[in-house]
């Protein structure tokens, strides 16, 4: 297979242990990687930044064998080594720890695992295996349990679990904690830390500079599919790694909203709702009133109601009483969407692919699904297209939203793009009430900065805004007053001058104060929403 | 009603079950690899002409049969390169080859239309197969019927207590995910097809070398379609394809003898009996067995293109 140099050479052999020189990669007329070089030593924790469609995930794929570079050669301790498939890269050491797991729903924990482990192994002995293995690191697993039944630090755990049952030389770790609570990504953070101390090489992929300053000596940025720089991170900013990343200073997010003194536009008047779903939560006796020209902040960890509050106040699931939900003093409890929608609201979910926007149709088609209601887009039950269009192409006008041809399908776009997308088709409505679930949730710093102004721009212009969002510093910058919902629950919201992230971490975590969640439920949307909670700076 | 009399009608049962086990069997596999293949009734019927055809000529059971899973398997290797080579679409191609296969035999089993052979040789174990009351039922039966129980608990065995068939499995749960980790998955479904197809060409041959020993032109008679409903509510285990089948074939009989009787009932009922009691069974028994995750191969229909 892979003409790999067989067994690792000394611990101070001066080679690199992986490099990767060179290295291009092409799907058709679009270069994903450019020239890549990359060297990865034995005993560190290497970082590799970039933004969303920087190209890190391809060259990631490149060194586990998935994807073959068109150019550019891929070394072991100075060897020339072809990756051809996975297997071949695990056998050179290379383990792999993937962002949106690898795993089979419908299997078990210890089935996962064995899809990778040798032929000869029995399932006795590979469950001893496991449990030696978790009790080593800290990482529990029930070999038994079938992993849809499990939440997303437990399946990362899986991943880990199996990549080291292969003592491998070499862990790639794509944005490992964009779905963990904060309590998952401290117990990841120690287990980093060991497998270094153990002399293994990681490459820790990421967008999240607070972690790699505080765990990573060495950083290769990459910006549209080049390397543009390497550097230590610890003595570097958070910022000016953030220039390197995006090619130029982030634009700060300015001016606040106008001080609340309009009327009060939305309402929830002790808004109760039973679970909808086995792994859902309940809502209880939430209460609470924002005004026109507000933005309120609704933390949390993931699990905790935000999916179900969302489908409260959107109509998704309606209300069991028609006043628990007010806009602008109408009860709307019973209404639908496109009722409330009538009334001057806007929602923008979660999810952008599925739920947001259908990915197959185009974006001039993924207009009329949200407008159609506040919109002249159809006359006699037909579509106007050239008035979606025409729509379509000013959201794409007004928020910059990059994607192939004039309208593409909204499931070509990147992310970042079609959040974009999906926030300017609701803001471009001009409503009076604007609900948004996540709103740069695994979106670039530039896109999520343009976002985050688009919000704070509409709020200036009299619209009650209420963000729901696990990013404590995107609420903190852009929210006037912040409120926590934990297990269903939703604290007093408080004024953001007279709240710290401390505080506010600590209602996350509930009452006790400890980070919740270490095996919290399952995030009833599927898409497990990122938890972060901000390093304090 | 006598012990014998009982027995006779196990022994028509099972054989009236039989080919459903075969071809469900099949059909099981090539799902639980994540493929949906509507062409078992066009294989199964390719089987039995083509196993009708190739018997008489070679005068052979064993080369008919073998013939039989060798057409379905045929059949199979184009649905298999359309679907899982080129991505095409599962349900378009599945209704295009049964519609092909329907035609096809017709076309091979054309000059043996009114032919007859001996049944296939049934088994006799001297003692065994005389004892009153069972021995027929155990000891008497042709080849298909044991081949066919023999498969439910291979397959069974090899789905959960092998690494290829925990592979088969993963490839149908997720294949993104399987593919992530280098697993082979368009090579596990191509063969999860072909298997199909083969146990698809057996049943069909069943019919025509045992069950009624000539060959009519669509003599399978939907039991393709039967044996693709038989999997579904057999949630994709073995052991409830067995029991659908063997429900299906004792309502089969169970109507015959009352049409017989004329007890009444419009005879067009009667024969829907069968139908309705597998299908109200099944369904029975899949209720509340869900407690989440997915009971169907979570891929199942979905095609897979891999970059490289």
């Amino acid at each position: 297979m892979a003409g790999g140099t067989g067994s690792a050479g000394p611990a101070n052999d001066p080679r690199p242990l992986f490099g990767a020189y060179g290295i291009v990669k092409r799907f058709g007329t679009f270069t994903a990687n450019d020239h890549i070089d990359l060297e990865i030593h034995t005993g560190e924790i290497h970082a590799l930044l970039g933004e969303n469609g920087a190209g890190k995930s391809t060259l990631m794929k490149i060194l586990y064998g998935l994807l073959e570079p068109t150019e550019g050669v891929v070394t072991h301790r100075g060897a020339a080594v072809r990756l051809r498939n996975p297997e071949a890269a695990r056998r050179l050491g290379i383990g792999m720890v993937f962002q949106h797991f690898s795993l089979c729903e419908n299997l078990t924990v210890a089935e996962n695992i064995a899809l990778v482990m040798e032929r000869s192994l029995r399932r006795a002995a590979l469950a001893e295996r496991i449990a030696a293995l978790g009790e080593t690191y800290g990482l529990k697993l029930e070999p038994d349990r079938p992993v849809w039944s499990l939440s997303a630090g437990e399946r990362q755990r899986i991943e880990i679990v199996r990549c080291l049952l292969q003592d491998p030389k070499l862990v790639i770790l794509d944005e490992p904690t964009s779905v963990l609570t904060p309590g998952e990504a401290e117990l990841l953070f120690t287990v980093l830390e060991r497998l270094r101390g153990e002399g293994r090489a990681l490459l820790y992929i990421s967008h999240r500079l607070d972690e790699v300053r505080r765990l990573c000596a060495r950083a290769t940025i990459l910006r549209g599919g080049r390397v543009v720089g390497t550097c230590d991170p610890r003595s570097e900013t958070a910022a000016s790694l953030a220039a390197l990343m995006v090619g130029a200073q982030v634009r700060e997010v300015a001016a606040r909203p106008a001080a609340p003194g309009g009327d009060e536009r939305l309402r929830l008047e002790r808004l109760s709702l039973p679970a909808p779903g086995l792994h859902a939560t309940a809502l209880r006796d939430i209460s609470l009133g924002i005004r026109g020209g507000e933005i309120l902040g609704i933390a949390g960890v993931a699990g905790n109601g935000q999916a179900e509050l969302f489908a409260a106040l959107s109509g998704e699931i309606p209300a069991p009483e028609a006043g628990a939900v007010r806009i602008d003093g109408t009860s709307v409890g019973h209404l639908g969407i496109n009722a409330r929608r009538r009334l001057g609201a806007a929602f923008v979910p979660e999810e952008r692919n599925g739920h947001a926007a259908a990915p197959g149709l185009s974006l001039s088609e993924n207009v009329v699904l949200t407008r159609r209601a506040t919109a002249p887009l159809s006359r006699f039950g037909l579509v106007r297209r050239a008035a979606a269009q025409a729509l379509a192409a000013r959201v794409i006008d007004a928020f910059d939203v990059r994607g192939a041809g004039p309208d593409p399908a909204a499931g070509t776009l990147s992310g970042g793009n079609l959040q974009k997308f999906v926030v300017g088709r609701e803001i471009q409505a001009e409503p009076g009430i604007l609900v948004v679930d996540q709103p740069t949730w695994g979106v670039d710093a530039a896109a999520a900065a343009r976002i985050r102004q688009a919000l704070i721009d509409l709020a200036a212009r009299g619209c009650a805004v209420l963000v729901i969002s696990q990013d404590l510093d995107e609420l903190f910058e852009i929210a006037g007053s912040i409120a926590v919902l934990h297990a269903g629950h939703l604290s007093a919201a408080a004024p953001r001058a007279e709240t710290t992230r401390e505080a506010v971490g600590l209602l996350m975590g509930g009452s006790s104060g400890l980070p919740s969640g270490q095996d919290g439920p399952v995030d009833p949307t599927g898409a497990i929403a990122r938890a972060e909670i901000a390093h304090a700076p | 009603m006598s012990l014998d009399m009982i027995q006779m009608v196990l022994v028509t049962v099972l054989t009236a079950a039989t080919p459903l086990i075969i071809a469900a069997l099949g059909e099981l596999v090539v799902e639980r690899a994540g493929v949906l293949n509507l062409g078992v009734e066009g294989m199964m019927v390719c089987g039995a002409a083509l196993g009708f055809a190739a018997a008489v000529e070679t005068n052979s059971t064993l080369l008919g049969a073998l013939a039989g899973a060798g057409a379905g398997m045929g059949l199979a290797a184009v649905f298999g390169l359309l679907t899982v080579g080129l991505a095409a679409n599962q349900v378009a191609s599945g209704l295009a080859l049964t519609i092909l296969g329907l035609g096809l035999s017709g076309l091979v089993g054309a000059g043996y239309v009114g032919q007859k052979r001996e049944p296939a040789p049934h088994l006799y174990v001297p003692g065994l197969s005389d004892l009153p009351g069972i021995g027929r039922l155990f000891f008497g039966q042709d080849a298909f019927v044991y081949a066919g129980l023999g498969l439910a608990a291979g397959i069974a065995w090899f789905l959960w207590r092998t690494r290829a068939g925990l592979i088969l499995r993963a490839v149908g749960d997720d294949h993104a995910a399987t593919h992530a980790l280098g697993l082979p998955v368009r090579g596990v479904r191509f063969f999860a097809v072909l298997f199909g197809g083969a146990c698809a060409g057996l049943a069909g041959s069943y019919l025509s070398l045992a069950y009624t020993p000539f060959w009519a032109p669509a003599m399978t008679a939907g039991r393709g379609w039967i044996a693709l409903a038989l999997v579904v509510f057999a949630s994709w285990r073995p052991g409830r394809v067995v029991a659908g089948a063997t429900l299906f074939g004792g309502a089969t009989v169970l109507q015959l003898h009352a049409q017989a009787a004329s007890i009444g009932l419009p005879g067009q009922l009667l024969s829907a009996l069968p139908y309705v009691a597998t299908i109200l069974a099944l369904v029975l028994l899949s209720l509340g067995r869900r407690r989440g995750g997915s009971l169907a191969p979570a891929a199942l229909g979905r095609d897979f293109t891999p970059h490289r």
